[in-house]
């Protein structure tokens, strides 16, 4: 049993778990649509790579990376290719996004694919091409790619890989019933992790202490592997990130840093199977498992779901209440958000579909006055003082709050949860997050503005000079030009005979330089006016075949470019003469 | 001479009023030249707060002239694009009551705007080009012209000049990549007229779209 | 199908703001039992007249404001307001001193700040030291503890009590007297021990004065209550308590003619107890950090002390707190927290480099 260290301030929310554990892992029926959303992840929106109509294998890709930081799509079962728009996908914001739309045709029949048993002996980049070309990305949290966040790069090595199956927000149980019934699978797949990474020195399992079951599951599997499983205490939130590393190491990740600059990975205990079926199975991840849960819905379990599946199928399946329910949730009740409709598909860091009942979850009381109680502070897990940011948050003080480190927030929602003026505090702390976001961009964009606003003026004054510069150059020419012959000597009085011969070789060079200059530009002149003229008479002519009104027009300007033409001509004659 | 001091106690406090004055104020006058604090001269700092939108609708041609302008005296509330935001700052910098926006030099817009030109029936006149500050207008004489949206800053200087009105000042969509949550209601402002029933949707948010 | 959309969290703690209320109101209960069978009814009726004072100005200014009536004084902030300063005042004081105090206190200390949560001071101790320097008379006019009253007298009943407080019919002699703080302030050039032996309200006591360290001990034992009950943390309490009675200690003397007090004394005699658990964690007007709120709380043991020693009036804690609120944005701004990932506490008004 290894070390723990205990982080600051954390809540302990009722778990209400055992309610979906009742039944082992599902599966659902094949919803007859599926809905694959292209921007799952941290990162550009995968490029779609199949045309509506077009048929589609299970596992087949269906849109492709947009770059490094991005993942491809695959279908997650075999149909056609029935619409690619813009859907409602699971955001806060209810907003569309384009998806792509695959019909069903009932076959679920995989393409072509295969797996990999010696990964030991594969190259790491072999391995990480696997997982990028697998469309794995974050499964806990915010979905960053994993093949990247497994490539730190080489100066730094990874000592210490940290596979988060803590699980710490309340209702959900994807991980662990995942790691009861998949314990070896899993274990594998940290092995694979492991050979990436070349062999750290350290892997944790940290689990916390309210999931018995799930740690014995592993026991027999980790023994010999040097994997360490640390199971804590239960408290939220344990399972970030940055939590998660205290927890077992002790170390912080230093603020605006990543736990690669200290040589650690975390990675979500789902991913890992994900990446196991990925290498060994050759299988994409095309589905994950979800809890779904809640009081309003009649069957609480965890479903084997395919990615693209409209939340209103599952449940659907699930005997699901609306009356009953209050809001619906896409994750947990203390980071989750709610669901604008139903029609939104599972993507792949849907951990659980929360609908509580109005017993659970009530609607919210109106927010009380502030009375700086201190309990959100007790509860900040990363030591803010909550109370404080609010009042600037409200206060719109951007530069309060960086110097109380909002940006420091991970948004985990303790202090909105024991405030007992029930102020929803987080939604003041992303506000003003990307208020400030917005002001620092704002500010960029004006700079910008600032520098090729100078940079134009610049210009035209530059441009405004030289105008001027020729006109005087050429005002100050003709007045030589008509002082010149009148008063020859007089111009030029106490220049010697020397200077007089110079000034001459001089003008008598501008002159040679010009004709041919002249002669170039008259030649030019005549390709340019040539090409319009037959140009302008095939118009005539197509005017005179349809009998256009404007033939007379058109002739008219026949003649001019022939006119324009012919006295280009007679001056170059004149001039090569 | 000290005698006349004693006898006229006025003289002598006139003396030292006068002596600590002349001390104090040698003293203050070193201070002010030894611990002379090298600032941002203030048209730099009002410039900064300025929007850079350089389009002129407060009667100067473009924003550093209003921030000279402003540092001699000028009413801070001629910058629609600005809005109240830019007033607020400039006041909260020169220390002086925020005015209300002055509506004769435009109202300010509740979503930024760039400049788009309906390319069709551009004739390729350059005027607008000639009219841009930023030099975001893109095109050739007789070709089509086009807006670098991402320039742009939406101060429709262009839109004048078109002779074929082909400028169109199009609201920036919101993406999902810059939506947020709004900053909620105040707490513990509830009026008499609410009722629980309503207050339950006291920080529900109506989404962004 | 169309739902709700709200922001996360989802899921909060039962406790709300009248909880925290009811409990501290609840948390009194001790000490206002022994305030009452030490000194009679007159800190109940104190407290019920208060009471209804602050309910009615509460709802009023609310009404006033424009606001919704119902929803504010459900809060209980009033109600604790009234406690508090119906406890700090003495018993049997005339109807207008309570009453006076209680309006300024909801009104001027607190409501015209903006009500709950936005007043810099305490309103109870505002609503105190305003009738405390108006009304000296009345306000050093302390019954006198059960131990000491004379044979064959009593503390007035309820009725005879309603009767002082609301006619201002003087009671019998010999039912008021001094209290330990007064009669220490006005014994100089006597030894401490022979301020104990002649003094019936030391010689009758057991620690700190007849009477007196009951009530300190209710107090200690509501707030003790409260800590358990996680509505505040240990620092302010114990910064103060611990600042008392360190410097209580370092001017004992060993009980010469000018010492001020044993610590003993100081900690379980005048408004300690009450100050500590239920006068500076009023979290609205003190320290907002941990850190902030254990430097909060020694400084107010501090100015406790000194006022007491060599200040002008027995007791100080409402002086103390109403001073303290004064700092405590300035204790702010030294005591932020570090910050997960941050190396450096900073100050509020600093930003981080880089």
């Amino acid at each position: 049993m290894s070390q723990t260290w205990v982080t600051p301030g954390g809540v302990h929310p009722p778990e209400n778990k055992h309610q979906s554990l009742t039944q082992s892992i599902g599966v659902l029926p094949l919803p007859e649509k599926l809905v694959v959303p292209l921007n799952q992840h941290i990162g550009a929106p995968a490029i779609p790579c199949v045309e509506v109509g077009q048929k589609v294998l299970k596992g087949e890709v269906i849109a492709k990376a947009a770059g490094t930081v991005s993942i491809p799509m695959h279908a997650p079962s075999s149909g056609v290719v029935s619409a690619i728009e813009h859907r409602p996908i699971a955001h806060a914001s209810g907003m569309l996004a384009p998806c792509i739309e695959i019909t069903t045709d009932g076959e679920d029949r995989w393409i072509a694919h295969e797996g990999v048993d010696d990964y030991e002996h594969l190259a790491p980049r072999k391995l990480l091409e696997i997982i990028a070309n697998a469309g794995i990305s974050g499964m806990g949290g915010a979905g960053f790619p994993s093949a990247v966040k497994l490539n730190p790069g080489r100066q730094r090595p990874i000592l210490t890989l940290i596979v988060n199956a803590t699980e710490c927000e309340p209702y959900i149980t994807a991980d662990d019933s995942a790691i009861r019934e998949r314990a070896a699978e899993i274990v594998e797949g940290i092995k694979i992790l492991s050979a990436i990474l070349d062999h750290p020195d350290n892997i944790f399992i940290g689990i916390e202490d309210n999931k018995p079951e799930a740690i014995e599951a592993l026991a027999p599997h980790v023994e010999g592997t040097g994997i360490s499983v640390v199971s804590f205490p239960t408290k939220y939130p344990s399972g970030g990130e940055k939590q998660l590393i205290y927890i077992l190491t002790g170390k912080e990740i230093p603020s605006g840093k990543l736990p690669a600059d200290l040589g650690m990975v975390c990675i979500n205990i789902g991913t890992t199977y994900a990446i196991k079926r990925a290498v060994v199975n050759g299988e994409p991840l095309i589905s994950r498992v979800t809890t779904v849960t809640g009081d309003a819905v009649g069957v609480q379990r965890n479903y084997e779901t395919l990615i693209g599946t409209p939340v209103s199928h599952l449940l659907a399946h699930s005997a699901f209440d609306e009356k009953a329910c209050s809001r619906v949730i896409m994750g947990g009740p203390m980071m989750g958000f709610t669901l604008p409709s139903a029609d939104v598909p599972i993507v792949k860091t849907t951990n659980c579909i929360l609908a509580p009942s109005y017993a659970e979850i009530p609607d919210d009381e109106p927010a009380q006055p502030c009375i700086r109680c201190g309990m959100c502070a007790e509860a900040c897990p990363v030591s803010l003082l909550p109370q404080q940011l609010f009042w600037y948050s409200q206060a719109q003080d951007h530069e309060r709050l960086e110097a109380h480190n909002l940006f420091d927030c991970i948004e985990c929602g303790a202090c909105s949860y024991v405030c007992p003026s029930n102020i929803p505090l987080v939604q003041y702390y992303r506000a003003s997050k990307s208020e400030i976001r917005k002001a620092r961009a704002e500010k960029v964009k004006s700079d910008h503005a600032r520098e090729r606003f100078e940079f134009h003026k610049l210009r035209m004054e530059q441009a405004e000079r030289e105008k001027e510069e020729k006109r005087t150059a050429r005002r100050e020419a003709a007045l030589q030009a008509s002082a010149a012959p009148s008063n020859p000597s007089s111009s030029v009085p106490s220049s010697s005979a020397a200077d007089i011969i110079a000034a001459a070789q001089a003008r008598a060079a501008a002159k040679q330089a010009t004709p041919e200059q002249q002669q170039a530009q008259l030649e030019r002149t005549i390709a340019a006016a040539e090409q319009r003229l037959i140009v302008a008479e095939q118009k005539l002519a197509e005017a005179i075949e349809k009998g256009s009104a404007n033939q007379s027009v058109l002739s008219a300007a026949v003649e001019n470019t022939r006119q324009k033409l012919e006295q280009a001509k007679a001056k170059l004659a004149e001039l090569t003469a | 001479m000290i005698e006349l001091i004693a006898q006229n106690p006025i003289l002598a406090a006139l003396i030292a009023l006068v002596g600590l004055a002349i001390i104090f104020g040698a003293l203050l006058g070193f201070a002010a030249e030894k611990f002379k604090v090298e600032g941002n001269p203030i048209v730099e700092q009002i410039d900064e707060l300025l929007p850079q939108t350089q389009c002129g609708q407060c009667g100067f041609p473009g924003c550093r002239p209003y921030a000279e302008s402003i540092a001699n005296g000028d009413a801070i509330n001629k910058c629609p694009p600005g809005g109240q935001a830019t007033i607020n700052a400039i006041a909260s910098l020169l220390d002086v009551p925020a005015p209300e926006l002055d509506e004769e030099h435009g109202q300010e817009s509740p979503v930024r705007t760039v400049a788009y030109i309906r390319e069709d029936e551009c004739i390729g006149c350059t005027k607008c080009i000639q009219a841009c500050p930023v030099d975001a207008i893109l095109g050739a004489a007789k070709l089509m012209h086009t807006v670098i949206a991402d320039e742009c800053t939406g101060c429709d200087l262009c839109v004048e000049p078109c002779p074929v009105d082909c400028i169109d000042m199009l609201p920036v969509a919101e993406t999902l990549t810059d939506w947020s949550w709004s900053i909620p209601k105040k707490p513990g402002q509830l009026i008499a007229t609410d009722t629980r029933g309503e207050l339950s949707h006291a920080h529900t948010q109506g989404g962004g779209a | 199908m169309a739902f709700k959309q709200v922001t996360s969290p989802h899921a909060h703690s039962a406790q709300k703001t009248s909880n925290v209320m009811q409990l501290v109101l609840l948390a009194t209960v001790p000490g206002l039992v022994a305030l009452t069978w030490q000194f009679g009814w007159g800190s109940i009726i104190n407290v019920l007249l208060a009471s209804i004072t602050a309910v009615v100005c509460e709802a009023a200014i609310v009404h006033l404001r424009g606001r919704s009536v119902a929803f504010y004084v459900s809060d209980y902030s009033a109600l604790v307001t009234a406690v508090l300063l119906g406890i700090a005042l003495p018993p049997l004081a005339p109807w207008w001193v309570i009453v006076v105090g209680t309006v300024f206190s909801i009104v001027i200390a607190k409501q015209l700040y903006g009500g709950l949560g936005y007043n810099p001071f305490n309103p109870a101790m505002v609503g105190y030291v305003v009738v405390l320097i108006s009304f000296p008379i009345q306000m050093t006019t302390w019954v006198t503890p059960l131990a000491l009253l004379p044979e064959g007298v009593s503390h007035p009943g309820l009725i005879e009590s309603l009767h002082i407080v609301f006619s201002g019919y003087t009671p019998a002699d010999g039912v008021t007297g001094a209290t330990p703080l007064d009669s220490f302030k006005h014994s100089s050039g006597l030894l401490v021990d022979q301020i104990y032996q002649r003094d019936p309200l030391f010689a009758q006591g057991i620690w700190a004065g007849a009477g007196w360290e009951w009530v300190n001990l209710g107090f200690l034992l509501g707030g003790l209550l409260l800590i358990a009950k996680r509505i505040f943390t240990w620092h302010g309490p114990v910064g103060m308590l611990g600042a008392l009675a360190l410097m209580s200690a370092l001017f004992w003397d060993s009980g010469s003619s000018t010492s001020p007090g044993s610590p003993v004394m100081h900690l379980l005699s005048g408004a300690t107890m009450l100050g500590a658990f239920f006068i500076l964690t009023d979290p609205v007007s003190s320290a907002v950090s941990n850190r902030g709120r254990l430097i909060y709380g020694i400084l107010i043991g501090l100015l406790v002390f000194i006022i007491r020693a060599w200040g002008n009036y027995p007791d100080a804690v409402a002086f103390a707190v109403l001073l303290a609120n004064f700092a405590a944005p300035f204790i702010d701004n030294y005591t932020l927290p570090r910050t997960y990932g941050h190396t450096d506490r900073r100050r509020a008004t600093e930003k981080e480099e880089g």
